[in-house]
C-alpha cells in the first residue's frame, strides 16, 4: 500500500487534535461535554472567510504568498477569526452555560450544548446558505517527497502551524501561572478557590483558548477541503474520541489522540474503503472505553 | 499588648437558608497566638472556620481581619486579604508536582519574588525539598499535610486557619504535625485551628473555645481547659478517658 495515508492522516489528525484540545479542556475544567464545540470550528471558518472577503473588498485582489494558495489577508483574517470564535465561546458561556452550571446539574448543560450546536449551525445556514464554499479555488500541485508520498505547500504550512500551536498551548499549560491555575481547577475546584484562583477568570481563558483553536481547525478544513455549516458537527465524534483516547484533561493526549484517529481513518479509507471512515473513531472510542477508560495520558483520581 | 488579628462576632452561617449550622459564634484570635476550637461532633466547628474562609454562606454577624470587614468576601480573595485556609481533606492538587502545588498558590506574590519564597518553604520543610518533582498525590499523609501548610504559608498570611490537621494521620504523623504548628507559631504566624484531637491541640494552643451547637459555650487558657470540669461536661464527658489514651501526646 502507498504511504500517502500518512500525510492525509496527519492532516486530519491535526484538525481533530486542535478541536480535541478545546473539548478536553472544557470537559476537565467545566465538567461537561460541549457538543457545540464542532460548531465553533464552522463559525471560525465562516468568520475568517468573512474577514478575508472584507479585506478583499477594501484592498482589492492580493496575490498569494508563493508557493501557498493564500496571501496575508487569510493570515490576518485567521487571527481576527480566532479572537471572534473565542469571544463567541465566551458569549455562549455567559448567556447559556454559566447560568445552567449554577444550577448544578451537568446533564442539563450537556443537553443545552446540543441545542446550542443546532442553533449555531442553523444560523450559519441562514446567513451563508448550506452550499459549500472555499477560501481559494486555485488548485495546488502536490510535490513528491519520497516514499511515494506527495504533499502540497499548504499542507506543510498547516502541519507546521499545528505543531507551533500545540507546543504553545502545552507551554501555557505547564509553564505559566494561568496554565497551572487551569490544572488546579480541573483537579480540585474548591481548593483552587482557597489558594486564591479566580475561577471565573480561568473559565474565561479556557473558552477563549478552546474557541481560538477550534477556529484554526475550521480554517484548516476550509483550506484543505471546503467550508460548510455542517463541517464542525461532523468532527464531533472524532474529537471526542481523540480527547478520551488521550485522557481527559491532557493537552498532549488530545493531540496524540487526534493524530492516531486521523491516521487510523486515513488507513481505513485506503484499506477497506471511504465509507468506513466514520466508523473508525467509533470503534477506537469503544475500544478505549472498554480497555483503558482513563485514556493514554489519563491518571486515576486518587 | 496583644493585638486582635481575627475578630468573629455573632457569626451565623449554613449551607441552606433557614438552617444555620453556626449560630451566633464569637471568637477572637490575637497576634502570635494559637487558638483552638474544640467541640463534639456536629457542633459546627468546621462550618465555622469554613464560613470565616468564605466557603460557607454567612447569614449574620461579621468577620474582621486586622479590623477590616471580610465578611462577604469571596473565597478566592481571602489569601490576598491575609487569611490562608488549609482544608481537612483534599488539600493538595494530587496530579501536580510538589513545586507546582506551591507555585500555583503564589498568584498574589510578585513573580520575581516567587522562586525565593518557594526556596524559603523548602528550607522550612526539607522533606518537601527532597520531593519537589514528585506528584503531590504520591506523598505520605504527613507530607501532604506539610505541603498543604507550606502552600498556605507561602503568601505571608496574617492568620493561618486549619481544619483538623491531624485527621486521618497515624500517631507518628499526628505528633509531627503538631510540632510543625508549634514551630510555625514561633516564627510569628497567628494560627486558628479546629481539632478533634483535643489533648494534642491544647498542648500547643494558647487559648481555646468549646463550640456546642454552633455557638461558643466556654473559653479559656488552653493548658487549663484540659482539666476544666465545665469542658468535661460540655464536650469531653466520659470520652475524656478514651481521648487521653487514644491520642498521641
Amino acid at each position: 500500500m502507498s504511504l500517502q495515508f500518512v500525510v492525509d492522516g496527519l492532516l486530519a489528525g491535526s484538525m481533530i487534535g486542535l478541536g480535541a484540545i478545546g473539548v478536553t479542556l472544557t470537559y476537565s475544567i467545566l465538567r461537561f461535554s460541549n457538543f457545540a464545540h464542532g460548531d465553533f470550528m464552522a463559525w471560525g471558518a465562516y468568520a475568517t472567510l468573512a474577514v478575508v472577503g472584507a479585506i478583499g473588498a477594501m484592498f482589492g485582489k492580493i496575490a498569494p504568498i508563493a508557493p501557498l494558495s493564500f496571501g496575508w489577508p487569510l493570515i490576518v483574517a485567521l487571527i481576527i477569526g480566532m479572537a471572534a470564535t473565542g469571544l463567541l465561546a465566551l458569549a455562549l458561556d455567559m448567556v447559556l452555560f454559566a447560568r445552567l452550571r449554577a444550577k448544578g446539574q451537568a446533564i442539563i448543560v450537556v443537553m443545552a450544548s446540543f441545542g446550542a450546536s443546532m442553533a449555531l449551525r442553523s444560523l450559519l445556514e441562514f446567513i451563508f446558505s448550506s452550499r459549500p464554499t472555499y477560501f481559494s479555488r486555485a488548485i495546488q500541485i502536490a510535490r513528491p517527497i519520497g516514499f511515494g508520498i506527495r504533499i502540497t505547500p499548504d499542507q506543510i504550512a498547516l502541519l507546521l502551524l499545528t505543531a507551533v500551536l500545540v507546543l504553545g498551548v502545552h507551554l501555557l499549560m505547564t509553564r505559566t501561572q494561568t496554565g497551572r491555575s487551569m490544572q488546579a481547577l480541573s483537579q480540585n475546584a474548591a481548593l483552587a478557590r482557597i489558594v486564591g484562583i479566580d475561577v471565573a477568570k480561568v473559565v474565561r481563558v479556557t473558552w477563549i483558548i478552546g474557541g481560538a483553536l477550534a477556529c484554526v481547525a475550521g480554517v484548516m478544513i476550509g483550506i484543505l477541503i471546503q467550508i460548510r455549516p455542517f463541517m464542525g458537527f461532523e468532527m464531533l465524534l472524532p474529537m471526542f474520541a481523540a480527547a478520551i483516547l488521550g485522557g481527559i484533561g491532557s493537552v498532549p493526549g488530545a493531540v496524540l489522540g487526534g493524530l492516531i484517529i486521523g491516521l487510523a481513518e486515513a488507513g481505513a479509507v485506503q484499506l477497506i474503503g471511504a465509507e468506513w471512515r466514520a466508523a473508525v473513531s467509533f470503534i477506537i472510542l469503544m475500544a478505549v472505553l472498554f480497555v483503558r477508560p482513563i485514556g493514554l495520558f489519563g491518571v486515576r483520581e486518587r | 499588648m496583644s493585638q486582635t488579628v481575627l475578630d468573629v462576632r455573632d457569626l451565623e452561617a449554613g449551607y441552606e437558608p433557614g438552617v444555620p449550622i453556626v449560630r451566633g459564634a464569637s471568637i477572637t484570635v490575637d497576634h502570635g497566638e494559637i487558638v483552638v476550637v474544640l467541640g463534639p461532633n456536629g457542633a459546627g466547628k468546621s462550618s465555622l472556620i469554613k464560613a470565616i474562609a468564605g466557603l460557607v454562606p454567612i447569614t449574620g454577624g461579621t468577620v474582621l481581619l486586622d479590623g477590616r470587614d471580610i465578611t462577604a468576601s469571596p473565597a478566592h480573595t481571602m489569601v490576598r486579604l491575609g487569611l490562608a485556609f488549609v482544608p481537612q481533606t483534599e488539600n493538595i492538587f494530587p496530579l501536580m508536582s510538589v513545586e507546582d502545588n506551591l507555585r500555583v498558590a503564589c498568584g498574589i506574590l510578585r513573580p520575581r519574588e516567587t522562586p525565593a519564597r518557594i526556596e524559603e518553604m523548602y528550607a522550612a520543610f526539607p522533606d518537601l525539598a527532597r520531593q519537589r518533582r514528585t506528584a503531590a498525590g504520591n506523598l505520605s499523609g504527613g507530607q501532604r499535610q506539610m505541603l498543604a501548610v507550606a502552600r498556605a504559608l507561602i503568601v505571608h498570611p496574617k492568620v493561618l486557619v486549619l481544619d483538623e490537621p491531624s485527621a486521618g494521620l497515624s500517631p507518628k504523623f499526628v505528633s509531627m504535625v503538631f510540632e510543625m504548628l508549634a514551630g510555625i507559631r514561633k516564627s510569628g504566624v497567628t494560627i486558628l485551628l479546629v481539632e478533634q484531637n483535643a489533648k494534642a491541640a491544647l498542648a500547643i494552643g494558647d487559648r481555646a473555645y468549646v463550640l456546642v451547637e454552633g455557638k461558643e459555650r466556654h473559653q479559656g487558657v488552653a493548658a487549663e481547659l484540659w482539666t476544666d470540669p465545665v469542658v468535661a461536661e460540655l464536650y469531653l464527658g466520659q470520652r475524656r478517658l478514651d481521648l487521653g489514651q487514644g491520642s498521641a501526646a
